[in-house]
């Protein structure tokens, strides 16, 4: 078995998540090269062959291009997959790769299933599905967290590759986070605001609760995307990366990307009516309540 | 210009979830539908459009699956779509991505549109691979992960979420295929007036059969809950009970209360 990964490149760095590329190559027990469109600074810690596309012919963001140079590689390797992390490059190529190629694709693996299936989440995490591709190579992506990151070690034997063709993008350039607002990354207590609230209005009461608890008040997306609170506030891979000692989620379902973001948290306190959701797998304790009722009881109780 | 929304109908994910008799995806039976999350934006966004050309783009909002699917064209319709496309397909959950790409595809192949817009994923599957894969079948430009948009003169400027709170801007010229991601805009309520103008604006049927010439190339083959990970203590009952219970608890195992 033999597979081809992807890592990717920002600046002319490689990002720390391609490691967990090679945390799923060594679960496959495969034979791996990698390709990179970066730089000489951006080669992975890896004795393997990687290949190495040159950033600024090919551009920090251009998937037309890269897509060519992913087909050129498939040709001269003939992996079994092409393995991607599911991030907003692996998204956004993979399934470019796939139909250029005429191959099947999965998105979102988070683990190998018997029989040559892959196991991935759906219905916003809550279930899963083991799907089975038909025909190879099967164009991979890996969701964030599921397989552990392993730096193989050693020197790359490096192979330069280039493909032809055109790109109809024109990449402008990057914008940074937006960083007003607490720094919720030094804060030893966090309660954060999900959807779960109902209402904006509702807000001041999880604050509330945050302030007896000497704690910060944070954010999922969907409380930043109504207008609710500022993206400073927002917790999880697109926000900020939080891990203090205690953290409570207020009506928050628990998706992948606000997951990722605050599971490293001492110890975690769901209050959710839904026993089901995401949020459970991670949390220390759930509380099955309605948050707008429990938050004010158990913040009365608190400050008594 | 012509601008084509592509959108899903999903069930309220807040439901509970059994496997239907394929034993491969979920039973239908007792949930609620509604439109694809990510997809409302999408809508918004071709309305927004349309709104700053003064009205002069055509707006198709379709959608693939059974007859209540049309629910979901209707809302789109309400939000400010000019007309629908109904791709009746009473099987469409056992269609895979590249399947369901094929049959957009077929059908936008000879409409010409310069803008196609659907979400970055849906709810249920999660792929997201139709919107990018439609894209190449159709060989539009695509952005993906969209959180800003702008329009002039042919050319669309979007800026793409990527991780860690970086954005980054890419140009792309039409014809294109934008897929949207939450937070792009504020998708709108329909009005009561412009539900029953929606009433009245024409939905067309078309057979699934009629666009889908492709083989599946991902089965599905098992449908399940997830292994039960955590190990967490869940506080049920009456509310001051589990009140006193969660004290207790963050008093012994935190060192936050005193």
């Amino acid at each position: 078995m033999k597979l081809l990964l992807i890592g990717e490149c920002r600046e002319g760095k490689l990002l720390e998540y391609s490691y967990e590329l090679f945390g799923f190559a060594s679960q496959a027990g495969a034979e791996t090269a990698m390709l990179i469109v970066g730089g000489d600074g951006s080669l992975p810690g890896y004795g393997g062959t990687v290949y190495l596309a040159d950033a600024g012919k090919y551009g920090e963001y251009n998937p037309d291009l890269h897509k060519r140079l992913v087909q050129a590689v498939v040709e001269r390797e003939r992996p079994d997959y092409v393995v991607f992390m599911h991030t907003s490059y692996g998204w956004d190529l993979a399934p470019r790769v796939a139909a250029l190629l005429k191959v099947p694709q999965v998105s979102e693996v988070v683990a190998l299933a018997e029989g040559g299936g892959f196991e991935r989440p759906c219905l916003s995490q809550k279930m899963r599905q083991v799907v089975k591709p038909q025909g190879t190579p099967v164009v991979l992506t890996l969701q964030g967290g599921a397989f552990p990151a392993l730096v193989p070690g050693g020197t790359p034997q490096v192979q330069p590759v280039d493909a032809s063709g055109e790109g109809r993008l024109e990449f402008l350039g990057y914008e940074a986070a937006a960083r007003k607002g607490v720094d919720l990354t030094k804060a030893e207590v966090i309660v954060s605001v999900g959807r779960g609230v109902g209402k904006k209005e509702n807000i001041p009461v999880i604050a509330e609760l945050a302030r007896v608890l000497g704690g910060e008040v944070g954010a999922s997306r969907p409380v930043v995307d109504s207008g609710w609170m500022d993206a400073g506030s927002q917790v999880g891979v697109t926000g900020q990366t939080v891990s203090p000692k205690l953290y409570v989620a207020c009506g928050i379902s628990g998706a992948i990307q606000h997951l990722a973001g605050m599971k490293k948290s001492g110890f975690i306190v769901a209050i959710n009516k839904d026993k089901e959701a995401p949020i459970a797998g991670v949390a220390d304790v759930l509380v099955v309540a309605d948050v707008m009722q429990f938050v004010p009881a158990l913040t009365a109780k608190l400050a008594k | 210009m012509k601008i084509l929304v592509c959108i899903k109908q999903v069930p309220d994910m807040e439901s509970r979830f059994k496997p239907d008799a394929s034993g491969v995806w979920y039973a239908d039976t007792d949930l609620a539908f509604r439109v694809n999350e990510y997809d409302e934006y999408a809508i918004e966004q071709a309305v927004l459009l349309k709104e700053q050309l003064g009205g002069e783009p055509e707006v198709t909002v379709l959608s693939i699956g059974p007859d209540r699917v049309v629910e979901a064209i209707k809302k789109g319709l309400s939000m400010g779509g000019d007309r629908g496309v109904h791709v009746q397909d009473a099987a469409a959950h056992l269609k895979d991505s590249w399947q369901v790409a094929s049959i957009i595809a077929a059908y936008a192949a000879g409409e010409g549109f310069d803008l196609i817009l659907t979400g970055l994923q849906s709810q249920d599957r999660g792929s997201a691979q139709v919107g990018v894969t439609v894209a190449e079948l159709l060989d539009y430009a695509c952005a993906t992960t969209v959180v800003g948009f702008e329009y002039a003169d042919g050319t669309v400027t979007v800026k793409r979420e990527l991780e860690g709170g970086v954005k980054g801007t890419v140009r792309l010229k039409m014809p294109a295929v934008v897929t949207c991601q939450l937070g792009l805009n504020q998708p709108r309520y329909p009005t009561l007036p412009n539900i029953m103008k929606a009433k009245k604006k024409e939905v067309r049927v078309i057979p699934v059969a009629e666009l889908l010439h492709q083989d599946q190339r991902v089965a599905p083959v098992e449908f399940r809950a997830p292994a039960k990970k955590g190990s967490a203590v869940v506080l049920e009952g009456e509310l001051a009970d589990q009140v006193d219970r969660l004290i207790g608890i963050l008093k012994d195992k935190t060192a936050v209360l005193r």
